[in-house]
């Protein structure tokens, strides 16, 4: 049964300063077939999809559509070739009701909001959606509204059909019905691409999987032919020998417990539900998932900037030895409880650093309380500065240039320089070695086994599996907001931890129950 | 397949612009200084245009508009020129705190009414009741008072409520002038105007009319210049403003510090009310700040936020303002045509800045990867 290829990619490179987003990506989706497209984050998923959906322009290669070749300069030129994208984050107008929205922007002579209403249901009942075209949009839940933009690009008349993680956001019922009319649509000869990192569900779902790594096509595969563990090892890749230089733990004690931490987010979701864990002192905890599973709430629960629903977080001082409760404080009073703890936040210009502001004023963002006086002191953040800068091999012109203007590896020593040299007890990291080259990365590597190895609790978020199982002493396997395994990072291997990650929140719950 | 990295598809626009980081400042000054020097020759040109006066004689009468008979001796228009490029300045420098917190505060003109309001009543009402240095000091801390409550609302809306502070210091615009509209009515008697109050006048200084507000808007330059770049809350200011993520990480309050820093700026705000009506004027009226509030955000914005960079800022825009005023008025034209061209200046000022963060790459110059 030969397909008709819908579209085909050849040799496609987009390349964002110094970052290769994709390099030469060759691919081909068919009619009446479900593509998935897997990669771990940063793998360039996204930006492949971007570039067939006109929101960016490749640099290099070609796309063609129905065997021709396609010059897709925006996403109206996409509607042309008939591609509809929906994307992660809706682009609906609140106010308005479905049926506007879905109309909206939309040449089609007279405005007739019946007649489309009336196309709207007919689309609806084919694909098997359910729909009210009166319903105003802050009225819908998440997956009716998502429902809005698939419909969307179907009145368009969309028949290439690209959904970028439409499942992040749903429940287990929701994703089974979209899964449904997703299978009617191919039936109906279709091309439906899915962006994804959810195993189970291109499995359940997909005809064929394309896989990227790293910006990279790795290959395609045909879904009736592959198992989770060859996926697995296509995301991940075969396991490169670092040669992290890993001491054994000494002194270890208790230094912060979590017990029970719930989280909701602004909307009322769980993102962090019966969070439970200890990190010690001289260990490195290593925290894996896939991205948005939580790890970045867990880290900002702990350092005052993510309120705690339930559950207790508390801290052992190894000078005193008491107890202190940090759950629910806010950075400043954590600080004045005497508890040293650093935090190096995923997002280092956005919330660890200000771009704006040149080296040695980002040094004052911890320290810039001191003195009595209501002026600032900026004599020791300058002496610190110099320091980092000489000690960490910062390549910068000087103190005195705003840290936006440095490469994303002297940020990041800059970032977390200033975080060590407080002098923590708990040093907590987000990625950091994420966008950065080996030496860089070696650099940071080394940075927290120091820390390690002075008798401060590291907990280190990372996407690598084979830094995190080369660096870490244990590792926290975070999936859905909840903990799915908590594994010793010396016996453990990569696919353990990507089956962990990669467990849904039912199976989840089926294994601890 | 043969591999065709090369290959690129048809339509590539015809240029793109790419925002640059690598401009040192040197250069950056150079720019600026090149468009003011070319916004002047325009500015000169035009006015030919329009007047058909001749060229060079175009800047002399600008010259005398802004100076009078300066190398004669008479200093009373000099004076009159730094009067007000100190009004616009210290509204300027007013907003500055708050825009280096990204809090848009067009409110400047209500908050300085509010604060002229304050020094008239009590002009009136306390005037012949205490001692002049006593009623001095009252007018000062009154007017400061009612500057800061008039900045300190939409302040409190946006830091519990996040309402949007443009809109909402707009409107307290609108309702200051209402009051000042019913508190003129009431005093005037019905002919909507106060005559000139003779008490609570700010102090003379060797004949001197404005030399008080010179010397006041001098201070609030030099101290700002200080509280931006070297205290630990002009610091605070300048971390919530570029991220509000990095303040709550290093426990800023930053409800606290939106709500000081509007105080602040209210504050200053009611001092030029003060200098306004106590100062100058001596009575008040609905256009007693004539709109300034407004130019003075564009002050804040093309002086970079940097007090001493304000100070040429305005005194360009308030010698044109004068000068161009004088030509216009020597051919007989009104004061819009003054106002086109501080427009056409200023224009041309915010353009500048395009150039300085942005370059524009061509098609064919397009650098070639590898």
């Amino acid at each position: 049964m030969e397909k008709q290829p819908a579209i085909e990619l050849k040799n496609i490179t987009k390349v964002f300063g110094k970052v290769v987003a994709n390099k030469d990506i060759n691919l081909t989706a068919n009619r009446g077939e479900i593509l998935s497209i897997l990669g771990e984050n940063g793998s360039g998923k996204t930006t492949l999809m971007n570039m067939i959906s006109g929101i960016y322009f490749p640099d290099e290669g070609q796309i063609f559509i129905d065997g021709e070749e396609a010059v897709i300069t925006s996403p109206k030129d996409a509607f042309q070739y008939k591609i509809g994208m929906i994307h992660q984050h809706f682009k609906l107008v609140d106010v308005f009701t479905a049926a506007e929205n879905i109309v909206l922007g939309l040449d089609e002579g007279k405005y007739n909001l019946k007649a489309s209403t009336e196309k709207i249901t007919a689309i609806s009942s084919q694909y098997g959606f359910d729909l009210e075209p009166e319903k105003k949009i802050y009225t819908m839940s998440v997956s009716e509204k998502q429902t809005v933009e698939i419909i969307k690009v179907l009145y368009r008349g969309a028949d290439i059909l690209i959904l970028d993680e439409p499942t992040a956001v749903l429940t287990p019922q929701e994703t089974e019905k979209l899964f449904n009319v997703l299978r009617r649509m191919r039936d109906d000869g279709k091309c439906i691409i899915i962006i994804t990192h959810k195993l189970h569900e291109v499995l359940s779902l997909s005809d064929r999987v394309a896989v990227l790594r790293k910006g990279e096509y790795v290959g395609t595969v045909e879904t009736a032919k592959t198992n989770e563990a060859e996926l697995t090892e296509m995301m991940v890749g075969k396991k490169i020998s670092l040669n992290i230089d890993r001491s054994e733990p000494v002194n270890v004690e208790p230094r912060l417990v979590v017990e029970d931490m719930e989280c909701i987010d602004r909307n009322g979701v769980k993102i962090l539900d019966d969070i439970s864990f200890t990190a010690n002192a001289g260990e490195i905890l290593g925290i894996a998932g896939i991205a948005g599973s939580g790890q970045r709430e867990l880290l900002e629960a702990i350092a005052g900037l993510q309120q705690v629903q339930f559950g207790n977080i508390t801290y052992n001082d190894p000078k005193t030895g008491e107890k202190e409760d940090l759950r629910n404080k806010t950075p400043l009073q954590i600080r004045e409880l005497g508890v040293r703890l650093s935090f190096v936040p995923e997002d280092r210009l956005g919330m660890g650093l200000v771009g704006n502001m040149d080296i040695v004023d980002n040094m004052m963002l911890r320290s810039y309380r001191k003195g009595k006086t209501a002026f600032l002191e900026r004599k020791e953040p300058k002496d610190l500065a110099q320091h980092i800068i000489e000690d960490l091999e910062v390549v910068t012109p000087g103190a005195t240039t705003p840290v936006r203007r440095l490469s994303g590896g002297n940020v990041q020593k800059v970032l977390v320089g200033r975080e060590i040299a407080a002098s923590p007890t708990v040093l907590m990291a987000a990625y950091p070695v994420r966008g950065l080259d080996i030496n860089s990365s070696y650099l940071i590597y080394n940075l927290l086994n120091e820390q390690k190895k002075k008798g401060v609790a590291v907990i280190f978020v990372g996407e690598d599996l084979d830094v995190l199982t080369e660096l870490c002493d244990r590792i926290l396997v975070i999936g859905s907001g909840r903990i799915t395994g908590i594994v010793d990072g010396r016996t453990t291997t990569k696919e353990e931890i990507g089956l962990l990650m990669t467990k849904s929140k039912q199976q989840g719950d089926e294994n601890n129950g | 397949m043969a591999k065709e990295s090369a290959v690129k598809t048809a339509h590539e626009p015809l240029f793109h612009v790419v925002k640059r980081d690598d401009m040192s400042a040197g250069k950056a000054w150079l720019i600026r200084v090149a468009t003011i020097v070319i916004a002047f020759i325009l500015v000169g040109l035009l006015s030919v245009l329009v007047t058909g006066q001749e060229f060079g004689k175009t800047y002399e009468i600008m010259f005398s508009g802004v100076f009078g008979r300066l190398f004669e001796g008479h200093t009373t228009m000099l004076w009159k020129y730094l009067q007000e490029i100190a009004i616009l300045l210290s509204l300027a420098l007013a907003l500055t705190p708050a825009f280096k917190m990204k809090f848009w505060n067009c409110g400047a003109e209500g908050q300085a009414l509010m604060g002229g309001l304050a020094s008239i009543i009590c002009m009136i009402e306390l005037g012949n009741k205490l001692p002049y240095p006593v009623l001095l000091v009252v007018i000062f801390l009154t007017s400061i008072l009612a500057g800061a409550i008039w900045g300190v609302i939409p302040a409190v809306f946006k830091a519990l409520f996040n309402t949007n502070e443009t809109l909402f210091t707009l409107m307290m615009n609108y309702i200051a002038t209402q009051i000042i509209a019913y508190y003129v009515y009431i005093k005037g008697g019905g002919s909507n105007v106060i005559n000139p109050v003779a008490e609570g006048n700010l102090p003379t200084i060797a004949g001197n009319d404005y030399l008080v507000n010179v010397l006041v808007v001098t201070v609030i330059t030099i101290v700002m210049y200080v509280y931006l770049k070297h205290s630990k809350q002009g610091y605070e200011i300048s971390v919530v403003g570029e991220s509000q993520n990095t303040a709550r990480y290093i426990g800023i309050n930053v409800k606290k510090v939106i709500i000081r820093t509007m105080i602040i700026s209210g504050a200053l705000c009611g001092i030029t009310g003060m200098l306004l009506v106590a100062g100058t004027d001596h009575s008040i009226n609905i256009n007693s700040v004539g709109g300034q509030g407004f130019t003075a955000i564009l002050m804040s914005w093309l002086g970079q936020f940097n007090p001493f960079i304000m100070v040429v800022m305005t005194a360009i825009v308030v010698f044109l303002n004068l000068g161009v005023a004088k030509v216009a008025d020597t051919a007989l034209l009104n004061s819009s045509f003054s106002e086109i061209m501080v427009g056409v200046v200023i224009l041309m000022l915010v353009g500048c800045e395009f150039f300085i963060h942005y370059s524009i790459k061509f098609k064919h110059k397009r650098e070639v990867a590898e």
